[in-house]
């Protein structure tokens, strides 16, 4: 399926990132926008808005993050891709209604321009503060998508991938991005609609009796129907059988939530995109996703000048986290190096993923600068240096 | 005796169309209110002029929250209080449907009080009714914004110190278009409420008074679903148009009820075109 052209500002253009994730939103289809208003995420919105009457989009600013995404899903449920903005604090808020989409297995799109935390933090920073709680911050077991776009480039390309995404699995997906890549302007190319792939609902084809909202496919996604054309279906956020009826008990929750995770984790090879860079010959490997990739890939060339042979691996999918890739090159490298602007999130899933096979060092990232590469060439350095393993995590300074 | 033979009965339910029979029995407990205002809704989606297929119903969480599950339309059964925000996405996404929030006074005055506010406020086309039972049941008592002065409840066993929130004066001042209150003895005039909340545009609020035998009555020695109809019989009032700042509910006090706001004000959806 391609792109309504209406959408696609097709072209060169000099964008932020977030101007540029509005832009892929329109792109990939999307008509409906709820925001709160939050530094640094509200250009998308402004933008968005701007481009709205022209796509026959719709808008709404809510009370507070908790309506914003329960009016997302509300929309997503018309038929109409829906999407929302925020950053931590408002992601905080959106925890209860994650939990509600994938339970009601809704296709929406959460974009988080990341902030430095906890409580008020620094709302003009950019952080990598908010990659756990993306995965696990709604209560109970699920599988979530998040991707994690390092440049206006990406944001707008990977806003795509996550309206695909969300559409193919239905599941809330999650684009981590940061204040840094949100405000950085670049050379943003648009294609033409018909050069944009886009996931279409899957809609449910049958008989209008014998509908189930609730009834998987091979894939184990449900089929979808829009409110309005007349099915009268019941979905429900507690435990239910394929009717969207709530039953109570432990049977059911096997037969009802056990497929919210495996209908993502069966299919993690169709999910997950790295992006690598001299692995082949690579002694240490720095880890890298979103905004600290540009350091990385940076650190990466001053090494090799010096003589290191260091590679890079840049997470293009955090959630599902790509450990069988990372336990493979485990086995062939000496260490990881990981960069986080955060104290140490992704880089536990990289040590969990590398089984005791290579050294694990931590680079504390960004507080001189996103783009300076100091502290991960230091790290990369007393990684090349190390000729045992150690066990845990190495923090570098 | 012939024909009785031969031809096969068949019982039908009267409201089969617009009840999931496969749902019943219900979850509500001997004596509960809810089911007598599901029974008027239930007629008045009969009655009104309004096509089913585009009607969508959300409820909330807690024992009215469970009323969505039941009505044979598009139906959700959302997160504890944000009923009225899923509804709100619906209505903005698709203007074409007719969005019902369905739910008890905790989900919707409590934890969901500021999206009642808002919707109120931005005067979202949406119907809100408000099964008001004095007390969160579902959990086994609590006390809620709406439980009297003095009441006894789970976690007020000295009698509540809160003043309770008087739902049609909070709906008027934050912009309601339509405001009407009733028990669940007064079926006929609910039904009526009903059916006229679903014809107007913008935000309307039906607050229907309900018993809870089990919970709100035990607990303050009123006795069960009878009684508490036999209460409503003798201690209410009809004041169609009165000023809603009088329609506070005191502990077996006098219940105003009535329609008491009924104006035109552009819907949210209106002024976005």
């Amino acid at each position: 399926m391609k792109t309504d052209p209406k959408g696609v500002l097709v072209g060169s253009h000099y964008l932020s990132g977030n101007h540029a994730c509005a832009e892929g939103a329109l792109s990939a289809g999307c008509r409906f926008l709820s925001v709160y208003p939050i530094m640094p995420a509200l250009e998308v919105s402004e933008r968005f808005l701007a481009r709205a009457k022209e796509v026959g989009a719709t808008f709404i600013q809510m009370e507070d993050e908790i309506s914003t995404l329960a009016a997302v899903l509300g929309a997503s449920w018309t038929g109409k891709k829906s999407m929302t903005v925020t950053s931590g604090p408002g992601l905080s808020l959106m925890m209860e209604n994650l939990g509600l989409g994938v339970m009601l297995e809704t296709p929406c799109v959460i974009v988080d321009i990341q902030s430095v935390g906890p409580g008020l933090g620094l709302p003009n920073r950019p952080s990598q503060g908010d990659m756990m709680q993306a995965r696990w911050g709604s209560h109970g077991d699920y599988e979530i998508i998040a991707l994690a776009p390092s440049s206006p480039q990406e944001m707008f390309d990977f806003t795509i991938k996550a309206f695909n995404l969300s559409e193919h699995y239905r599941v809330p997906v999650a684009v981590m991005s940061d204040e840094y890549v949100a405000h950085l302007k670049e050379k943003v190319v648009i294609p033409p609609a018909n050069k944009i792939e886009i996931e279409p609902r899957r809609y449910y084809e049958g008989p209008k009796d014998s509908y189930l909202p609730f009834k998987r496919d091979e894939d184990l996604v449900p089929r979808m129907v829009d409110i309005g054309e007349g099915y009268k279906f019941h979905v429900t956020g507690l435990t239910h059988d394929d009717r969207g009826y709530p039953i109570m008990n432990e049977e059911c929750q096997e037969y009802n939530v056990h497929p919210l995770v495996w209908k993502i984790r069966n299919y993690v090879d169709n999910i997950i995109e790295v992006q690598e860079v001299h692995v082949e010959d690579a002694e240490v490997i720095i880890i890298s996703y979103g905004a600290t990739s540009r350091a990385a890939l940076k650190a990466m060339e001053q090494a090799r000048n010096s003589g290191i042979k260091v590679g890079s691996l840049k997470l293009d999918t955090v959630w599902p986290f790509p450990e069988k890739r990372v336990a493979e090159l485990a086995k062939k490298v000496k260490a990881f190096a990981v960069p986080e602007m955060n104290f140490g999130q992704i880089v536990l899933e990289v040590e969990r993923c590398s089984y005791g096979n290579a050294n694990v060092f931590f680079v504390h990232h960004g507080e001189k600068g996103v783009e300076n590469t100091d502290n991960i060439l230091s790290a990369v350095k007393q990684a090349a240096q190390q000729n045992s393993v150690k066990d845990g995590i190495i923090e570098c300074e | 005796m012939e024909t009785l033979k031969t031809k096969k009965m068949k019982e039908v339910h009267p409201m089969e169309d617009v009840l999931r029979m496969n749902r019943i029995p219900h979850i509500w407990c001997p004596g509960c209110g809810i089911g007598l205002a599901v029974t008027a809704f239930a007629a008045a989606l009969e009655k009104a002029k309004i096509d089913l297929n585009k009607v969508a119903i959300v409820s909330g969480i807690g024992c009215t929250g469970r009323v969505a599950g039941y009505i044979k339309l598009d139906s959700f059964h959302t997160t504890h209080g944000r009923a009225i925000a899923f509804a709100t996405g619906i209505k903005v996404a698709n203007p074409d449907l007719k969005v019902v929030v369905f739910s008890g006074d905790g989900d919707l005055i409590s934890i969901g009080g500021n999206h009642f506010i808002h919707a109120a406020r931005r005067n979202i086309d949406m119907l809100v009714v408000c099964v008001n039972n004095f007390i969160y049941a579902m959990t086994g008592g609590q006390v809620a914004p709406t439980t009297p002065l003095a009441a006894y409840a789970t976690t007020c066993p000295f009698g509540s110190v809160e003043p309770p929130i008087n739902i049609p004066y909070l709906a008027d001042s934050s912009g309601a278009v339509y405001v009407a209150r009733w028990t669940t003895l007064h079926i006929r005039r609910l039904t009526n409420s009903f059916i006229e909340a679903l014809d107007k545009k913008g935000f309307s609020v039906v607050e229907v008074i309900s018993p809870c035998p089990q919970y709100y009555s035990r607990i303050n020695r009123l006795g069960d679903g009878l009684d508490m109809m036999k209460f409503y019989h003798d201690n209410t009032e009809i004041r169609h148009g009165e000023d809603t700042k009088n329609l506070d509910i005191g502990f077996q006090g006098k219940i105003i009820m009535g329609k008491f706001i009924d104006r035109e004000r552009p819907s949210y959806t209106e002024r976005f075109d």
